[in-house]
Order: C-alpha cells, then sequence, then structure tokens
C-alpha cells in the first residue's frame, strides 16, 4: 500500500495520523507547494502582528515525519492528477504513484478584478509567505496606513495583526456589517463598537473599485462612494474558495464548489479522497453539502480520510461552522447556525445582552434542539453547548436554565450526562 | 492506562479536589503558601459543580479522541504517548480558545490572569495518584484502570 497526500496543513496531517492509526509501516508520501515543516497557518498573523516569533510556528513537532515514517516533497508543485492511471505529476518532471491518494489542497484567496490588485503594495494574507513579504513590505516602506478589504476571519485577524504593528487601519467590507457570515447583527454591531474603540475606519457596504500607485509606491484606493482612502499597503482579504485547480475535468472526480466527497471522504473517483478547504462536506445542521473553511473540520476531515484509506472503515459524521476568534482581545465564539433565516417560527431565540460590559450570549433553537450558540465577552464552559448541537440532544427538559450562570453539565439530564461519559470510557 | 472516575452518588460537594487540584499545580505546592502567598494564584483543573443535594467534580475525560486535539490550531494540545493522557503545552498555547469551543465538558479553562494560556487536567503528571483523587474524602473519585469497571461503554 502506497499513500500520497498533497497538501501540508491541517486536513493532512490528520491523515497521516488516521492512517498511522491504523497501518503503522506503508510509505506515506507529502507533496505541498509550500517548502516549509508542517505549520500552523492561523499564526501567520500573530507572526505578522510580532506576537510571536518563526520558532512558534510549527504545527507538529520537528521529527513528526520521522516519527510517522513520511516522505516529504516540500517545495514541489503537483500540476497534475491522473485517477486513471493512479499517479500525479510533478513540476519540473517526474511522477508518484499511489494506491490511495489524498487531496488537501485548501483554499485560494479570492481576489475580485479590481483595476490596481496586481500592484507592489497589494496582497493576499493566507501563507507563511506572505506573512513574511508583508512584513517586509511594511518595514522597507516605512509603511504606515493599511487597507484592509473584508471584514471576515481573516480581515478581523488581519487588522489584529496590522494594529499590533501601531498602523493606521482602514477596513471596506461589501456587506452592511462586519463578520457578517459568522456572526449575527447584534453580535456584528459589537464587533464593530470594539474595532473602532480601537481606531479602525470601518466602512460596511462599500467596497474598492480602484487601487491607485504613484511612483512605485501605492497611493489609495478609490471606493464605489467616489472616497479616496489613502493607503501605502493594501490586503485582501475577502476568503478563500476551495483549491480544486489541479484536479482534470474529464478525471471523474466531482467538482462543484468544491470537490464533493462522501461520508468515507471518498471523491466520486476510486481510491481518491479530499479533506480540507478544498472539499464540500456534509453539514449536520443544514443537511447540506458545502465548504466549511475551518482548522478543526479539516483535522477532523483527513483523520476520517486517513482511517479509510487505511481499510478502517470510518464515517464523517458532518461538521457545522465554528469559530473562536478575538476581536482586539475580546474573545468571542460562534457556533453553528446563529443567525436563522426568518423562517415562521421554525427557529427560537434566546439570548442575554449586557450594553455595559460588553456580554452577549445568544442560543438559537430549532423544536428542541440547540443549533446555534453565539457567545462574546463570556465564552467559558461554551463547549457544552457545542455537544449539544453536535449530539442534537432534547434540551426540553432543562431549556429553562440554558442561558443561566449557572448552567453545567449538572444541568443535564442525567442519563446524557453519562452518555457523555461513558462514550469517552468513563463512569459518572 | 488509568483514569480518574468520577462518582456523584458519593460527591459532598467539599470542594476538597479543588482546593489540592490548585496547590499540586501551584509554584511552592504548599497549601497556605499557595493560596496566601502566590499571585496569580494557581487555578484548579477540576470543577465541582452543584445545585440542590447533587455534586460532582469533574475534570478532563482525557477522551480518546479528544476534539481539543482536533480543534488545536497550533498543535499544543497533545497526547502523551507514555500514559495517553491529553496535555496542553502551555508555552506552544496562544489563548484561541478553539479548545474552550470544542471540549463537551467544558473542562478546559482560560488562565487569563497567569500563563494566558488553556488549563486542563494533566492527571498531575508525574504523581502516583492525582491531588483530587488522593485527597476526596469519600472515594467520589478514584483512579482506576480503565476497562476495570462494571457498566463500562467499552
Amino acid at each position: 500500500m502506497r499513500y500520497v497526500i498533497i497538501g501540508n496543513s491541517a486536513a493532512a496531517i490528520g491523515c497521516v495520523e488516521g492512517i498511522r492509526h491504523h497501518d503503522p509501516d506503508s510509505p506515506i508520501t507529502i507533496v505541498a507547494d509550500e517548502p516549509h515543516h508542517t505549520y500552523s497557518r492561523p499564526l501567520i498573523s500573530y507572526l505578522l502582528g510580532g506576537l510571536v516569533d518563526e520558532n512558534r510556528m510549527g504545527y507538529r513537532p520537528p521529527d513528526f515525519y520521522e516519527k510517522n515514517r513520511v516522505e516529504t516533497l516540500l517545495g514541489v508543485q503537483v500540476t497534475e492528477i491522473d485517477p486513471q492511471g493512479r499517479s500525479i505529476s510533478l513540476a519540473g518532471g517526474g511522477e508518484l504513484s499511489y494506491d490511495r491518494l489524498l487531496i488537501s489542497t485548501g483554499g485560494k484567496p479570492f481576489v475580485p478584478p479590481i483595476p490596481g490588485a496586481n500592484l507592489p503594495g497589494v496582497f493576499t494574507f493566507v501563507t507563511w509567505e506572505e506573512a513574511r513579504q508583508i512584513g517586509h513590505f511594511i518595514e522597507d516602506r516605512q509603511a504606515k496606513s493599511a487597507l484592509v478589504i473584508g471584514a471576515g476571519l481573516i480581515g478581523l485577524k488581519t487588522i489584529e495583526a496590522l494594529l499590533a504593528r501601531g498602523m493606521k487601519v482602514t477596513v471596506v467590507e461589501l456587506a452592511d456589517r462586519v463578520l457578517s457570515r459568522i456572526f449575527d447583527p447584534t453580535a456584528s454591531r459589537m464587533a464593530d463598537i470594539i474595532l473602532r474603540r480601537e481606531g479602525v475606519d470601518v466602512r460596511t457596504a462599500n467596497t474598492v473599485t480602484e487601487i491607485i500607485g504613484r511612483g512605485g509606491h501605492l497611493d489609495h484606493a478609490v471606493l464605489r462612494d467616489g472616497e479616496r482612502i489613502d493607503c501605502d499597503l493594501v490586503i485582501f482579504a475577502i476568503g478563500v474558495r476551495p483549491n480544486t485547480g489541479l484536479v482534470p475535468a474529464d478525471s471523474g472526480i466531482r467538482v462543484e464548489r468544491g470537490i464533493r466527497v462522501d461520508e468515507h471522504m471518498r471523491t466520486t473517483a476510486p481510491d481518491v479522497y479530499a479533506a480540507g478547504d478544498c472539499v464540500e462536506a456534509y453539514d449536520r445542521l443544514t443537511d447540506e453539502y458545502h465548504q466549511i473553511a475551518i482548522w478543526p473540520l479539516a483535522y477532523r476531515q483527513g483523520y476520517i480520510a486517513g482511517c479509510n484509506m487505511a481499510g478502517y472503515d470510518r464515517e464523517y459524521e458532518g461538521g457545522f461552522p465554528m469559530n473562536s476568534i478575538s476581536v482586539c482581545d475580546v474573545p468571542t465564539i460562534s457556533v453553528g447556525i446563529i443567525d436563522p433565516p426568518d423562517d415562521g417560527d421554525r427557529y427560537e431565540i434566546m439570548d442575554d445582552y449586557d450594553r455595559e460590559s460588553l456580554t452577549y450570549k445568544k442560543l438559537v433553537l430549532r423544536g428542541h434542539r440547540l443549533v446555534g450558540a453565539m457567545f462574546i465577552n463570556d465564552i467559558d464552559r461554551a463547549g457544552i453547548y457545542t455537544g449539544l448541537i453536535r449530539e442534537q440532544v432534547d434540551i426540553s427538559q432543562f431549556k429553562e436554565h440554558l442561558l443561566s450562570g449557572s448552567f453545567g453539565l449538572i444541568s443535564l439530564p442525567k442519563d446524557y450526562r453519562k452518555h457523555l461519559v461513558m462514550g469517552s470510557g468513563i463512569e459518572v | 492506562m488509568k483514569r480518574i472516575y468520577v462518582n456523584e452518588e458519593y460527591c459532598i460537594g467539599c470542594r476538597l479536589c479543588e482546593i489540592h487540584c490548585a496547590v499540586q499545580h501551584s509554584q511552592s505546592k504548599k497549601i497556605i503558601k499557595a493560596f496566601k502567598e502566590e499571585a496569580p494564584r494557581a487555578m484548579a483543573r477540576i470543577l465541582v459543580e452543584e445545585e440542590g443535594p447533587l455534586s460532582f467534580a469533574m475534570q478532563c475525560r482525557h477522551c480518546e479522541e479528544a476534539p481539543c486535539i482536533e480543534a488545536c490550531i497550533v498543535g499544543a494540545m497533545y497526547r502523551d504517548e507514555d500514559t495517553g493522557a491529553v496535555l496542553c503545552d502551555e508555552d506552544r498555547c496562544v489563548g484561541c480558545w478553539m479548545c474552550v469551543m470544542v471540549c463537551p465538558f467544558g473542562a478546559i479553562q482560560r488562565n487569563v490572569a497567569g500563563s494566558k494560556a488553556a488549563s486542563k487536567c494533566d492527571l498531575c503528571y508525574g504523581e502516583e495518584i492525582p491531588a483530587c483523587v488522593a485527597h476526596c474524602p469519600n472515594e467520589a473519585l478514584t483512579f482506576v484502570e480503565v476497562g476495570s469497571m462494571a457498566g463500562e461503554g467499552r
């Protein structure tokens, strides 16, 4: 058995660990275009902000590949996947044959076709190398002001890094509020307040139509409403799309917005699996297939793929969105469906908002099940709610305790408590 | 492999487990010093929940497939090869609180005053018996070999 993994991030590492759980010996090869040892991609904003140094970027210990007997081809581009021939082609010639293949090529940053988007000083921000380039650019050019396009997750982390470097930051967001995909309107308003408090110039319901340079430097950006924003640096942080460029149209691998995978993380081609930001996988809350580009699911999908690739039958139970991010040091957690569609009385909201302390708790119920939870500032023990969402526990017996300050495992029915701890082989 | 078992029928809510856990994870490991002199005061990694006559103490369950390890963006959360315990390398932790978000037991805390890292049960690494078990007066917490309990799931 010969395993080949394209990619070297969360899904790839999950896959290695899944394979090695069942198959200690067969050769595994990781091929990745980035030259680095597996690293923590979310840390690039910490790196740019100077909060961690390059020595802290590793996602696994330096001896990870050796210990797991993984051969690596790093800094090597894959040019083609050939499921019929069970091989992949490498840039500069050479082929690699496989018995089981994992595609974990991640996401590709989206850059809209705006005039000036290819000027020096305009960046995307998803790799370690880009963090370095942006850092060098800021130092070399003595850049003082930055324009961030997109106020989603990546945008927020970018803003934090730039603030940590003492820059003046403007953010432009197409939606009418920040973090619109992972926050509800109330939480977005709170994030907006926090950002402005930190001196960020927030422009929502707006977009950049052109970026203008002068004499080899960036000069300003033009917004849809005609306004000019002076800036030394522009970062596109609109989000990532599944990186499916390697998959040929006639390969038999079904690609919608991402690579479609079944409950075993198999693609539609034999012995080809896929995991992470490049796939659209099952969402257990919406009962749909789509991309949920988050780290924990990438790892989970990779792990499940690895188990199946090694011949051990494991089903992916489906995921749902969840994010834990700080908004300028204010901790927030958002899980599942937190801004449900206005759908008659299908959803019920329970919430608790304190303006003074900027604390917010919101739960979204569908029937007797919890399907969403959102926390700002007070995030302690949020995982208990995540567990109730994941397991779709009937909450009718303890619904009135859900928002109480003392809510905990003790509020849950004894049999569920037992089920919870029995699952890990422990008795209550 | 030994694990801490929780028996809510025997727990009297005395919270000695919390106290001795904090002491064990303090700098001095001395009870008076730990509570009177050390700042910030060490956190207990076990939590007693109480409601009316019911109480129990709960700490990390050291799950077989631990959501916190899967969710950790920096690889700080890992499984100790010898004991199977789920441990947090606090030097690597950057405090993103993904683990807080995914732990269904709510057993991971934020050490905001101290290390700024995730704080959780380490089974009193290196000790023969974890401090919470050793100081439980009513055997509501026991430290026993996995698989030896009656009625166990696996």
